[in-house]
């Protein structure tokens, strides 16, 4: 069920906008932020409070990389796979995240912490290979960085 | 030589607040223009200065601008948008400027809505970015508390709402009839054209669409006169571009020199040349959508004209290196999975194509390639040619892959037929 507080979260967000259903992409995110992801529950009521059919709102949230359909662990690591991160090694990278939590990409840590995602360059070139935890930036990674990193957003 | 986008930069700095872009004679064009200059003639000296859309596109802003209905033919409601949906691999500018100079930005903003007569603006700014999204919205707060935004900013009697929408990924984004869409709640597929944003945008109201750079040329435009601003540019070339250059070179990074600058420049002096012990041998001259520059070819100037006499694109302007350690097919393999993935699924040649493309490409890498898989590449790139697909992305993919089988068709072929990656 939605909360009193995201319904009122909701409405300032639709006040951006002259159609309720513009504030949809907004108001799944800040839900996510919330929940962590877009259950079929929350997705129907959802589209209630913006006047949108399910099928509607569904057909927005499949769209979206950053919407999830599906649960994801507390953080996401977004590990770019695009030209210049593949050029500079995130593949092994990939693979040794991959190895220090136990998952591969796609996958959740048992203790749902961590969600390992491949995702399109993260415009830092200059400091590929790049990746997000969360709404976290880290560039110029290598494996000593990882072991910290992952140290510090476990916390 | 002049730096005005970059010059309130300083590395490691955090970037200028309210007050010290005003110090820094910040919105200053704003107190001169509105409610002083007529909207038209702001038009007018953008037209004049030939500054190109810095998205990638390079169509003249300020006919773009011009090509928008008046006023009162066009009564109500209109839109100006800035597309700081910067997702093109390889391409890192909008996120310096964003985060650089959040105020510079706001300023474009102020005076491009006032060019076109448009009271409402949204910022469509990637959801990754989260930093420049945080910078941007207080940048607003802040330019709205000061009476720079909002209703009739400093008495001029203009108005200006700026509301900055944070996306939820998809590189079509940026196309601008995708990116409308996808503002308004949907999914972002590309808008047929004819009708232009500019006379059925945002909810069918006329609509402008700009990239991060292109806007925040624009206080600078205005400040010191379309001449300067040509004057920056180099060989009839006009105004500053920020540059960049990724992959195994020693210094990569991005850089605002003069546009019509030659890439051999760019990459040798700017980016510090190749890393020791690699070898320059190609590099796409802005982005994952242009492309290949063989290594002879580099004394080619950094410009729109320039790249398109040599059938290529300039694109965003930030290059990507291939170096001779790097396999070729892996690598336009990994663009083809890059554009396939991001497909918006729309038009049946991108949807379909797109796919069978990077497959086939996996394979020859991969050591099962088939002597007639050319022949099939070499289809693709016609069948995905510009004017077969919806929109722009499916040609964009495509210049990876022609010039690829042009350049390195020995390459292609000891693949096939040794059935292994060398570089592996």
């Amino acid at each position: 069920m939605l909360t009193a507080e995201e319904h009122g979260a909701i409405a300032a967000l639709v006040s951006h906008y002259p159609t309720p259903r513009a504030a949809c992409i907004d108001a799944m995110k800040y839900l996510q932020s919330r929940r962590r992801w877009m259950s079929d529950e929350i997705l129907s009521e959802l589209a209630v409070a913006l006047g949108m059919s399910s099928a509607e709102l569904d057909e927005v949230a499949t769209f979206y990389n950053l919407i999830f359909r599906k649960p994801v662990g507390e953080k996401v690591i977004l590990l770019c796979d695009s030209i210049t991160c593949w050029m500079l090694g995130r593949d092994k990278l990939a693979a040794y995240i991959g190895q220090r939590l136990g998952i591969a990409a796609g996958e959740t840590t048992k203790d749902e912490k961590f969600t390992l995602l491949p995702i399109v360059c993260l415009g830092a070139c200059d400091h590929a290979p790049a990746m997000m935890i969360g709404d976290m930036f880290y560039g110029d990674v290598d494996e000593a960085l990882l072991d910290e990193v992952l140290l510090v957003e476990r916390v | 030589m002049e730096r005005p986008l970059t010059r309130n930069m300083r590395k490691g700095e955090a970037p200028l607040d309210f007050a010290g872009y005003l110090r820094a004679g910040g919105y200053a064009a704003v107190r001169d223009t509105l409610g002083r200059v007529a909207p038209a003639d702001v038009a007018r000296v953008v037209t004049e200065s030939g500054l190109g859309g810095c998205g990638g596109g390079g169509f003249p802003t300020g006919r773009k601008w011009q090509a928008m209905p008046s006023r009162a033919a066009r009564p109500g409601k209109r839109y100006f948008i800035v597309n700081a949906d910067e997702m093109e691999p390889g391409t890192f500018k909008d996120r310096l400027l964003m985060e650089g100079d959040p105020h510079q930005l706001i300023e474009g903003v102020i005076l491009s809505a006032y060019a076109i007569e448009a009271d409402t603006a949204y910022i469509f700014v990637r959801g990754e970015y989260s930093a420049a999204i945080n910078l941007l919205r207080k940048a607003v707060a802040d330019a709205q508390a000061a009476g720079m935004l909002g209703e009739n900013i400093l008495g001029s009697g203009v108005d200006l709402s700026i509301h900055v929408h944070a996306g939820a990924g998809r590189y079509i984004c940026g196309e601008e009839t995708a990116l409308l869409n996808s503002l308004e709640g949907r999914r972002a597929v590309p808008r047929a054209k004819p009708p232009l944003p500019m006379t059925s945008g945002l909810w069918g109201c006329p609509t402008i669409v700009n990239n991060v750079e292109t806007v925040c040329n624009i206080p600078h435009i205005i400040c010191h006169g379309a001449a300067w601003y040509r004057a920056l540019g180099r060989d009839g070339e006009a105004g500053t571009k920020i540059f960049g250059v990724s992959g195994r070179v020693k210094r990569p990074g991005a850089f605002e020199l003069p546009m019509g600058m030659p890439m051999r420049e760019l990459i040798e002096e700017h980016a510090g040349g190749m890393k020791d012990g690699f070898l320059l041998r190609a590099a796409l001259p802005g982005g994952a959508s242009t492309g290949f520059v063989m290594e002879a070819h580099i004394d080619v100037k950094m410009s729109f004209p320039a790249m398109a006499a040599m059938g290529n694109r300039l694109g965003t302007g930030t290059a990507i290196v291939l170096d001779d350690q790097t396999c070729p097919i892996g690598f336009i393999a990994n663009l083809q999975h890059f554009f396939a993935q991001e497909s918006c699924g729309w038009c049946a040649p991108c949807r379909d194509g797109l796919p069978w493309v990077e497959q086939t490409l996996k394979a020859i890498e991969a050591g099962h390639g088939e002597p007639n898989d050319l022949d099939l590449l070499s289809e693709m790139t016609n069948n995905l040619a510009p004017g077969r697909t919806f929109c722009a992305l499916a040609p964009g993919a495509m210049a990876s892959l022609q010039t690829g089988l042009a350049f390195f068709r020995d390459e292609f072929e000891r693949h096939i037929h040794s059935r292994r990656c060398s570089w592996q």
